[in-house]
């Protein structure tokens, strides 16, 4: 089994996802079926093909260094569920 | 047991581009909160980063400036961790192939030159900043996305002095190159240390702590001792050092604990998908090369070869860009250079430090062709070099020129020996009792006299006149 019940408390824990342990058990049945899925391309030999990073065949894709108007005040924090005075407001964390 | 100290240096240091790394908003620093925040750097779904140029190019100056080898090809990464300072959940920044590795610092130690070695430069974007108050955690996040270099040294550092000295060596290579303000007060260089200790002898490396939270180069040398200290206190005693981070507290003057290794982060590092990689071509590494500025080492080399300063001066002057070219352009005008420099390493510099005045102002403030005037009327014997000290001050963002300073505040040295002798008669006769000591004996109280004469004419008589006058005058009385 490719991965462990220990790995997606982990990963849960590092995401700061509260995770049941019904959930718990359902994702890990989940991902490790999805993970022997993808474990099927190591039957591949790629032993020729250079990695690549990126789908794309693109390089060098740049912007130049132009400033651009920014949010409106308002807007920025429209979307926020709180704010003070300008500030995304989130609960306390120290 | 005796213990050496290994130090490692990880600096932060933004750079000065007119937008942020990813996106069109400015890097103004001090905005109110959020005005400087667009979707990209808010992390809104749906958008894309895209890099801008600048980013790249100044980081290739600095990477080379550091003697490093750019990468023919580098890629963007996301390092993932949750905190509300990155609304994104992830910090794009670079994993396994960096803009540039394996360059160097010198540094002088008592004993030697010392190379720090660079283990690589990589770029990344900045987080935003938090603000807790009593109820709740506030988040601005115009800093978030500025363009960050991170430059990572090996562990070649065997002191705090040394890292500081590595410090102000990074902070003047970077200034000359004009890529970044290097301020550490403003945030826009950041320095975390590794340090641990080991045994002399030992080959094994000891167990690092990380120290974090300096906000000046002073704060890194004390953090830097003042953690030494306690890991040898630990060892000494027969303790184990935890691997930890620890925060520097510059009221108390300690490090305390932030977090133990089992907090340790775990990024799960893996491509940044929204940013096609890049590749630098050997003639922009050669382009970028062969525009870069004189560097402080040679600046240093070029002041004690071209205009014969001692090291130390040297040193001193080429430490700062911009008094190195105040320096050049008022020996220019001036025929000796020690000078020049003994006038900017003692007033010129005391001046800037207790007004707060930046080197960056100097042109502006005090026109090299007004430190030229004034050496030079000190040579004409126009005014003593002490009363010169006194007009330097005036000088200072003052539209005057120094003749006209004299003129008005009267300050022309008094040469004259009918003058002068008229001074001395008259010292003579109030300090009839002093004459005698001295004639009996005590060359103290020669300068008593001197000095009388020096406040009667307002510090105007000529020095060198009046001590001749003055020997002449009392020898002649016996």
């Amino acid at each position: 089994m490719p991965i462990s019940r220990a790995t997606v408390e982990h990963i849960a824990r590092l995401s700061r996802i509260a995770l049941p342990d019904a959930e718990a058990a359902l994702l890990t049945g989940q991902l490790d079926t999805i993970l022997r899925y993808i474990e099927k391309l190591d039957q591949l030999d790629t032993a020729s093909i250079p990695a690549m990073s990126h789908v794309l065949g693109l390089t060098n894709v740049f912007r130049e260094d132009m400033r651009r108007p920014s949010l409106a005040p308002e807007d920025s924090l429209a979307n926020a569920p709180a704010g003070d005075n300008g500030q995304f407001q989130v609960p306390k964390i120290i | 047991m005796s213990y050496e100290t290994i130090i490692g240096l990880e600096v932060h240091v933004q750079l000065k581009t007119a937008s942020k790394a990813f996106c069109g908003c400015g890097t103004e620093f001090g905005l109110a909160p959020n005005t400087q925040v667009c979707p990209v750097c808010l992390g809104f779904p749906g958008t894309l980063p895209v890099l801008n140029r600048q980013f790249l190019n100044y980081g290739l100056r600095v990477a080379l400036a550091l003697n490093c080898q750019p990468a023919a090809f580098l890629k963007f990464d996301r390092k993932h961790y949750f905190y509300p300072d990155l609304p994104k959940n992830y910090q794009i920044s670079q994993y396994d192939q960096p803009l540039a590795a394996n360059g160097w610092i010198d540094i002088d130690t008592p004993q030697e030159r010392k190379r720090i070695r660079i283990k690589r430069v990589h770029m990344e974007e900045d987080a935003g900043k938090l603000i807790h108050t009593a109820a709740a955690t506030l988040v601005d996040y115009n800093r978030c996305g500025m363009p960050l270099l991170e430059i990572v040294s090996e562990p070649d550092i065997a002191s705090a002095q040394q890292a500081y000295d590595y410090l102000v060596k990074l902070k003047a290579i970077i200034a000359y190159l004009d890529v970044s303000d290097c301020d550490m007060e403003k945030g826009s260089l950041r320095c975390d240390a590794n340090i641990s200790l080991r045994p002399c002898g030992q080959q094994r490396l000891g167990v690092k702590t990380e120290v974090k939270n300096m906000n000046s180069f002073k704060g890194v040398r004390d953090a830097l001792n003042y953690e030494a200290g306690r890991q040898e206190d630990i060892l000494g005693a027969g303790g184990a050092i935890e691997q930890q981070t620890r925060l520097w507290n510059e009221t108390q003057q300690k490090t305390i604990l932030m977090r133990s290794k089992e907090e340790a982060h775990d990024y799960r590092y893996f491509p940044e998908p929204d940013l096609v990689p890049f590749t630098i071509a050997p003639q922009t590494i050669a382009a970028a090369q062969a525009t870069l500025p004189e560097l402080p080492e040679a600046k240093k080399e070029r002041l004690m070869n071209q205009f014969g300063l001692p090291a130390y001066d040297a040193d001193v002057i080429s430490s700062d860009k911009h008094l190195a070219l105040f320096f050049e352009e008022t020996a220019k005008g001036y025929p000796v250079p020690k000078t020049v420099s003994n006038w900017l390493m003692g007033d010129i510099m005391s001046y800037c430090n207790e007004h707060r005045l930046d080197f960056a102002q100097l042109p502006e403030v005090l026109p090299a062709r007004n430190l030229i005037d004034l050496l030079q009327r000190i040579d004409q014997g126009t005014i003593s070099g002490k009363i010169a000290k006194t007009i330097l001050p005036e000088l200072f963002g003052s539209d005057k020129t120094v003749d006209r300073i004299i003129a008005e505040k009267n300050l022309c040295q008094i040469s004259d020996t009918a003058e002068l002798n008229e001074v001395i008669r008259t010292v003579l006769r109030e300090n009839a009792g002093v004459v005698t000591e001295f004639k009996s004996g005590k060359e103290k109280s020669f300068m008593f006299l001197v000095g009388q004469i020096m406040k009667k004419t307002r510090g105007k008589a000529n020095p060198q006149l009046i001590t001749t006058l003055l020997r002449e005058r009392i020898n002649s009385e016996t």
